[in-house]
């Protein structure tokens, strides 16, 4: 196997890591108003991410770094053609990372009410807009021989990248609605549970048609197994989760969503981006890839420091692996003190 | 009007807010690290109220560190693809290295020490914050020596084939002379920011507290007792202390960075100077007036060696000067303008110095003032300890508009100009509705941020460690419970 081959997977293990441990924390956001009943709820949904959503984020920081030294004409093609979409997405990543750190720090109901805004839409928009992103990154754009992408805003919505992008929302929202209810414990947990069926009610049919349509119109021999695969994985999942195995059902959506990142970068090989304009114009893998040296030195360092990221992040998954309950909530946000319009030196109340 | 003008003002206007935050998270991390060591070695408890109240405003900072980065990664691609197809090769690799030796350092030891508070032994949770101090450091390396490669291009060659930049060596990039110079440069600065962070905060805390005091017993004059005066008074000490010594730092590395200019970036240190044409001797110019459409200075002001010495080690060196410069490129590069914009130049380093020296003198007298036991009663010392905050937050800024401004017209010196590295299919609305939105959002959150660090000092340690109970609190007896510092 070439270099060049080894950095498309290497790049497509990075997407898949970001898939499938911000898929979760995205579904999580996006449940917020649904299982979140009251503060306490949504404070109870917020912890049990809390530790691990900025480590889960990096996955695409990763994900995008390496595309820029590894195939710096797929990223250039590929933020700038996917230009606004990429801008929304940037201020989702901006509102909802602010929202998680700030939202406690203020003590008036609409302040929370504003922030828990932020983490659902910030959660939610990502999740749908990836999918989209990614089915027309499968099916092409129109794109000049200079691999200039000439496709507006409007000719992304096509209805596979609808598909796409509704098989990502509701797929992530499954999937977090399962990682809530192995994480958490009381009424969250149950209301997680149900959420999880119903999810599933949009996420079945969506994800399997979105497989479907993908092998038929662009996979190959191999990627039928994975796409069955992955079919059978959802179902499991479903299932699991309404007998309560939440464990086994979390490691099956785990998959699910790592099996269709498969099929989505197995589909797309050997072209990074298909032009729709002139099948000649599309941007192949090797097209777009750096020369040997800068790919010899991202190896070692993928070799090197990849199982050491793994390690360091598994082990902090490990540190929080116990669920949080409404028990171990504060009675007060953590910022005890009046609200903007109190006595400059008023006493703060006690936060414990 | 195109979209190459306001994609670079997307870029200034993304990357300047970026930069507000980074010097402070760089610091901070560095000191909240050193109080929580403090803490672990002594058990004492204001060292821990100092870690818990500037961890909390680190933890606020941080927050917009992280979010407003990742517009920086993404923007290389969106707004200037035919930069990042050119030379993604060699400039992508720090990148990425960031990301993967870095970055995930950072964020996931944060939320170890965020939630670990209670779940970790305290050995274990002190070492989570140094790895997160670190990886901010490491993260701060990869970065100036991306920056550095554009200003100094080193170990790459031009592939005649594909048009394309190529990484020869790594080695070379990593460690060439204008990476590490300015990381030390950047980082000093970070640690007189912090640094005089710290001091402000505490210099705020101290003069509330005498004022509220004098206030209520109306004695106005000597400071009260009591209170957090002793834990504030340590920590303005320590503030100050930080920043003298980077700004030792920073004058040293920055007396190297414009000798790597004179020798690499010519035109930068000229338009810096306003030296229109090329000088042995050459003067320092303290304060000049100049017609940029005639190319000279109508007033001049200079103390004379003083910037042949800067520049070249000797009162007699050659400097070159902006006209020479222009005329040697035509001859190298074809007709056109390259020259950059004069008058911030000249203005950017005169006032980057003025505001950086003036922390750093704010910094050797307040040390001085509060000697011995000794607390100012003047309140004029606690005003200057202030205002040297935004003084040292403007100094940066300045350093990076004349490092990136002195880089123009090129976006890779001498290889690659900033008008051909635009995204030929991005439109002039999509960048003006993203520049847009983006200032007007960055402003919104500017406003929250402050008004949250705002309400956190002015709030105090007491709320986040209420009760003097250093020695229990951090055994199994709490494991369960979600400590107040979380979400």
């Amino acid at each position: 196997m070439d270099l060049v081959t080894v950095w498309f997977l290497a790049i497509a293990v990075l997407w898949t890591g970001y898939l499938v441990l911000e898929g979760f924390d995205f579904g999580v956001g996006a449940l917020l108003p649904v299982i979140g009943r009251d503060d306490t709820d949504r404070r109870v949904m917020i912890n049990s991410i809390g530790p691990v959503w900025d480590g889960n984020e990096v996955w695409v920081i990763t994900a995008v770094g390496a595309m820029f030294a590894a195939f710096p004409a797929w990223y250039g093609s590929m933020l700038s053609g996917f230009y606004l979409l990429m801008f929304v997405i940037l201020l989702a990543l901006i509102v909802r990372g602010l929202a998680f750190e700030y939202r406690g720090k203020g003590d008036t109901d609409r302040w929370r009410a504003w922030w828990d805004r932020a983490i659902t839409y910030g959660s939610a928009v990502p999740a749908l807009l990836w999918g989209v992103i990614f089915a027309n990154l499968v099916r092409g754009l129109a794109m000049d021989a200079d691999h200039v992408v000439t496709a507006g805003l409007l000719d992304l919505f096509t209805p596979y990248a609808v598909l796409g992008g509704v098989t990502t929302l509701s797929l992530f929202t499954l999937h977090g609605a399962v990682f809530l209810s192995l994480k958490t414990g009381g009424a969250v947990r149950s209301r997680a549970r149900v959420a999880a069926l119903r999810a599933a009610t949009v996420a079945l049919p969506a994800t399997g048609t979105f497989l479907a349509w993908t092998q038929a119109a662009h996979g190959k021999a191999w990627t039928l197994p994975v796409v069955a695969l992955a079919g059978a994985t959802l179902v499991a999942g479903v299932v699991l989760a309404a007998r309560r195995r939440e464990g086994w059902s979390f490691a099956a959506t785990a998959v699910t969503v790592g099996l269709l990142s498969v099929t989505l970068f197995g589909s797309l090989y050997p072209l990074a981006l298909p032009s729709t304009t002139d099948p000649a114009y599309s941007l192949t893998v090797s097209h777009a890839a750096s020369a040997p040296y800068t790919l010899t030195v991202m190896t070692w360092l993928a070799v090197v420091f990849l199982p050491l990221v793994l390690g360091y992040q598994a082990w902090s998954y490990w540190v929080f692996r116990k669920r949080v309950t409404r028990e171990h909530i504060e009675p007060t946000p953590a910022y005890g003190g009046g609200g903007p319009g109190d006595s400059p030196d008023g006493a703060p109340a006690s936060a414990g | 009007m195109d979209a190459l003008d306001l994609a670079r003002w997307q870029f200034g206007i993304t990357t300047v807010y970026h930069f507000l935050f980074v010097p402070l998270t760089i610091g901070l991390s560095v000191i909240v690290a050193a109080l929580q060591t403090a803490w672990y070695r002594t058990g004492r408890h204001e060292y821990l109220q100092a870690t818990k109240f500037f961890g909390k405003l680190f933890l606020i900072n941080f927050a917009m560190g992280v979010v407003t980065g990742i517009v920086q990664e993404f923007q290389f691609g969106m707004n200037w693809s035919d930069y990042s197809t050119f030379v993604g090769d060699v400039f992508g690799a720090p990148l990425a290295m960031e990301a993967l030796l870095a970055f995930f350092l950072e964020s996931t030891f944060i939320g170890l020490w965020i939630f670990g508070w209670d779940k970790l032994p305290r050995k274990v949770h002190l070492a989570c914050i140094w790895v997160v101090a670190i990886g901010s450091n490491l993260s701060a390396y990869f970065i100036l020596a991306a920056n550095a490669w554009m200003r100094h291009p080193v170990g790459y060659e031009v592939n005649e084939t594909t048009g394309r930049a190529e990484l020869t060596s790594i080695w070379a990039m990593l460690g060439n002379t204008q990476a590490w110079s300015t990381y030390l440069h950047v980082v000093s600065a970070s640690f007189i920011t912090a640094g005089l962070f710290v001091a402000a905060v505490s210099a705020f805390k101290l003069w509330r507290e005498r004022r509220d005091a004098a206030g209520v017993e109306g004695t106005a004059g000597a400071p009260p007792a009591g209170g957090e005066r002793e834990l504030f008074r340590s920590t303005l000490r320590a503030g100050l202390l930080v920043t003298l010594v980077a700004g030792l730092l920073v004058v040293f590395s920055g007396d190297h960075q414009a000798k790597l200019a004179a020798q690499y970036e010519p035109m930068k240190l000229a338009g810096a100077e306003a030296l229109w044409n090329t000088e042995d001797a050459a003067e320092f110019s303290m304060f000049a007036v100049g017609d940029t459409e005639a190319r000279e200075n109508v007033i001049d002001l200079n103390i004379p060696y003083v910037l042949s010495f800067l520049a070249t080690g000797e009162f007699g060196g050659t400097v070159e000067g902006i006209n020479n410069l222009q005329e040697q490129y035509e001859t190298a590069y074809g007709p056109g303008d390259y020259t950059p914009n004069i008058f911030v130049l000249y203005w950017s380093f005169r006032l980057m110095i003025g505001l950086g020296l003036a922390g750093v003198a704010v910094a050797a007298g307040g040390l001085w003032l509060t000697r011995g036991r000794r607390l100012p009663t003047n309140r004029w010392f606690y005003y200057a300890t202030m205002l040297a905050l935004p003084a040292a937050l403007t100094a940066n800024i300045l350093g990076w508009l004349l490092t990136e401004m002195g880089r123009q017209p090129w976006t890779v010196h001498g290889v690659l100009l900033t008008a051909e590295s635009v995204s030929p299919g991005v439109s002039l609305g999509e960048v003006a509705l993203t520049l847009t939105l983006f200032t007007t959002i960055y402003g919104a959150l500017a406003v929250v941020e402050g008004w949250l660090l705002w309400r956190y000092v002015k709030a105090g340690p007491a709320h986040l460690v209420p009760a003097k109970d250093s020695e229990g609190t951090d055994g199994a007896d709490s494991t369960d419970r979600v400590p107040a510092f979380v979400y």
